[in-house]
């Protein structure tokens, strides 16, 4: 879009959620319960956390309220991401597929589920996360059939996206240019500025939807301080994130990777919670679960989440396929940080950090994957056929 | 980041995730734990044509409230409006599958999948190496073969069953092995006292089939060591990796590459097999728990 930037004050968000409230969106954003962070449905009138900011570790995470009276207590975005993504709406947890019943004759009726009525508008979504719709996108819509679920919510989808300035110690979006900024794939962009001098958003619009929300809301254009800023601030958040993963390393590495000794020592530790897999916002792995009335009559599908770091996934009559935890770890990063590029062009890991500070025992995808890159590297300098890195062969 | 916060509506065709209403017409057992079924659309809910297929490829058969499992198509390409699957009852919706009587509903939706190359082996020697359950995802392009037998060079069935009772399609082999055309071997790992062909893994056969292993293809199907070591045979004998297909089977739930369960490496079963040729898969079979 060409539309210039607008600077909106402090207030922005919650403008943002009455509007489109009003417009008749379902409205979804951050809220603050028992200590987390959770993605809920808002009404007009409903206000985003002020004051709070988060930190990870790997193992850990924390929601704070900033102390003092400094300007950032007033912070509108202090955190980045909790345990949950923005998958949870546009492809949710649990659903019903279809109800059937038993019709006179022998029939059988079919009842697809209706899709929502109300299109979803996402407040706060991250680059990180915004990413991670895009390849969810592709995932279930741009391939050979499509998710019809996953398209009735994704269609015509509200994304406001809000760029992150300060990188937490899980991220690592700028190994993947998924983030910390956000130059495309959303409605309405804002970029909080804040310090003694000046509180408000950089409000840019990704489409003409969002040109027609900016126009609504009023706000003046942003100058050039503050689009400056806007950019510093963007720029600066990715010099100083801590947290690096060798995107083309892990690649290849792990393309080659089978036989590698590290899966042995992260099955020692991993408890295959499957974690992981629930708050990663690329993952989409279902099940399916049949299930009939007491009747027996009556009877509808539902589709669950499910995990590769489940035994049953790779059930096959007679037993599961990766018996092993490691096989298991293996598949998962493998896939994300590997086979995702041959499947689907792009990688299955946006750098969110959520994998990392979810996992009960603290496992770090970005150090799994250096080690991998590390053992490939070792076992390529070593003559063929010797060492413990081969290639996975069984023989 | 390039994708469009307006994304474009389904495209038509969709659908794929919503079984479409079959009644069995006929089932019969085929061993102890192995049934065929016979099932035909239920009214106008099914447009016609949507029972097409290509020999290998399979159906999600959904079983009233139980369950959905993929199941390859054993019946003839060339016989529209009678869907053939030949099953073997491991798990509970296999099991409520076997316990259908005619005129019973089920849920087919499908085809789906990779098919078995029949076209490319036009002009050639053809063997197909089957395994126990492995023989019906074989048989609709033994059908098809069969009925275009002139285009093909010497054409051979090797078929290996654990025991004798546990072999399926017995009367067709039978009349099989007595056409001048097709070379029936088969073979059991253990034999009963009545058993009076040959004991030995189905593999023990290939350096007996009557092909030019040079030119020839091979379709092979069934426990994933025994298309290993079969595959190994061929090769000995002058058979390349391009002109050998395997059938693979891995835990699906979707059919659609949408639930991810399928994955085998960077593939899917479901959309990039479960037909293969075995250059693609070599090194991924050697691989353990992949």
């Amino acid at each position: 879009m060409n539309g210039s930037a607008i600077w909106l004050g402090p207030d922005a968000p919650e403008r943002v959620i009455a509007h489109l409230g009003g417009q008749g969106f379902r409205v979804v954003g951050p809220r603050v319960e028992d200590g987390v962070l959770v993605l809920e449905e808002l009404t007009a009138g409903d206000s985003l956390p002020t004051g709070w900011h988060d930190r990870a570790a790997p193992g850990s995470y924390r929601l704070e309220r900033r102390e003092g009276n400094g300007p950032r207590a007033r912070e509108r975005f202090g955190y980045r991401v909790g345990a949950q993504a923005w998958k949870r709406y546009l492809h949710p947890p649990e659903l019903r597929l279809f109800t059937a019943e038993r019709a006179a004759g022998g029939g059988l009726d079919l009842h697809p589920e209706k899709g929502p009525e109300a299109p979803l508008a996402l407040i706060g979504v991250r680059p990180c996360d915004l990413t991670a719709i895009a390849v969810q996108d592709r995932v279930l819509m741009g391939g050979r059939h499509v998710d019809e679920a996953y398209a009735a919510r994704r269609h015509g989808a509200f994304l406001v996206v809000v760029e992150c300035t300060t990188p937490g110690a899980t991220c690592f979006c700028a190994s993947f240019g998924s983030g910390p900024g956000a130059e495309g794939g959303f409605d309405l962009a804002l970029t909080e500025l804040i310090d003694d001098e000046r509180h408000g958003f950089v409000a840019r619009a990704g489409s003409a939807r969002g040109e027609a929300l900016l126009e609504a809301l009023g706000g003046r254009p942003a100058s050039a301080p503050e689009t400056d800023g806007r950019r510093r601030a963007v720029d600066e958040a990715a010099h100083a994130m801590g947290r690096r993963l060798d995107v083309d390393g892990a690649r290849s590495a792990l393309a080659e990777g089978a036989g590698l000794p590290l899966w042995n020592d992260v099955a020692e530790r991993c408890l295959n919670c499957a974690n992981c897999t629930l708050v990663c916002p690329t993952c989409f792995c279902v099940t399916i679960e049949d299930v009939t009335d007491l009747s027996g009559d009556v009877a509808e599908r539902r589709r669950r989440w499910d995990s590769c770091f489940s035994l049953d996934f790779s059930y096959l009559h007679g037993g599961s396929v990766r018996r092993s935890g490691a096989a298991r770890y293996r598949q998962w990063l493998t896939h994300k940080l590997s086979s995702w590029f041959e499947q689907f062009g792009e990688a299955g890991c946006v750098g969110c950090g959520r994998c990392i500070a979810w996992c009960p025992v603290g496992i770090d995808l970005t150090q799994e994957a250096a080690i991998a890159i590390e053992q490939r590297r070792q076992a390529d300098a070593m003559p063929r056929g010797r060492g413990p890195a081969g290639r996975g062969a069984r023989r | 980041m390039d994708t469009p916060s307006e994304v474009a509506v389904p495209r038509p065709g969709g659908g794929t995730l919503l079984p479409r209403p079959y009644r069995v017409r006929r089932r019969w057992d085929e061993t102890q734990d192995t049934f065929t079924m016979e099932l035909e659309p239920i009214g106008d809910a099914v447009e016609p044509g949507a029972d097409a297929f290509r020999p290998g490829q399979f159906n999600m058969l959904y079983a009233f409230g139980v369950g959905e499992v993929p199941i390859s198509i054993s019946g003839d390409p060339a016989d529209a409006g009678r869907l053939v699957h030949t099953i073997r009852a491991v798990g509970p919706a296999t099991e409520a599958l076997r316990r259908a009587k005619a005129g019973d509903a089920v849920g087919v939706r499908g085809p789906f999948g990779s098919w078995w190359p029949v076209e490319e082996a036009e002009g050639r020697d053809l063997v197909f190496i089957a395994g126990g359950i492995g023989l019906p995802p074989l048989r609709p392009a033994l059908y098809q073969v069969l009925a275009q037998r002139e285009r093909f060079g010497r054409v051979a069935l090797l078929y290996g069953a654990r025991r004798p009772e546990e072999m399926v399609f017995v009367p067709e082999l039978r009349r099989w092995r007595s056409e001048l055309h097709l070379d029936v071997l088969v073979t059991v790992d253990r034999a009963t006292e009545s058993w009076k062909g040959d004991v030995g893994f189905v593999t023990q056969l290939i350096r007996r089939a009557p092909v030019d292993g040079t030119g020839a293809l091979a379709m092979i199907c069934g426990p994933e060591l025994m298309m290993r070591f079969a595959a190994q045979e061929l090769t000995k004998i002058g058979f390349s990796d391009d002109r050998i297909h395997v059938s693979l089977e891995r835990n699906m739930k979707c059919g659609v590459g949408l639930c991810g369960h399928c994955q085998f490496g960077p593939s899917f079963v479901c959309l990039d097999g479960p037909v293969y040729r075995f250059g693609e898969v070599r090194a991924a079979l050697t691989v353990e728990e992949l």
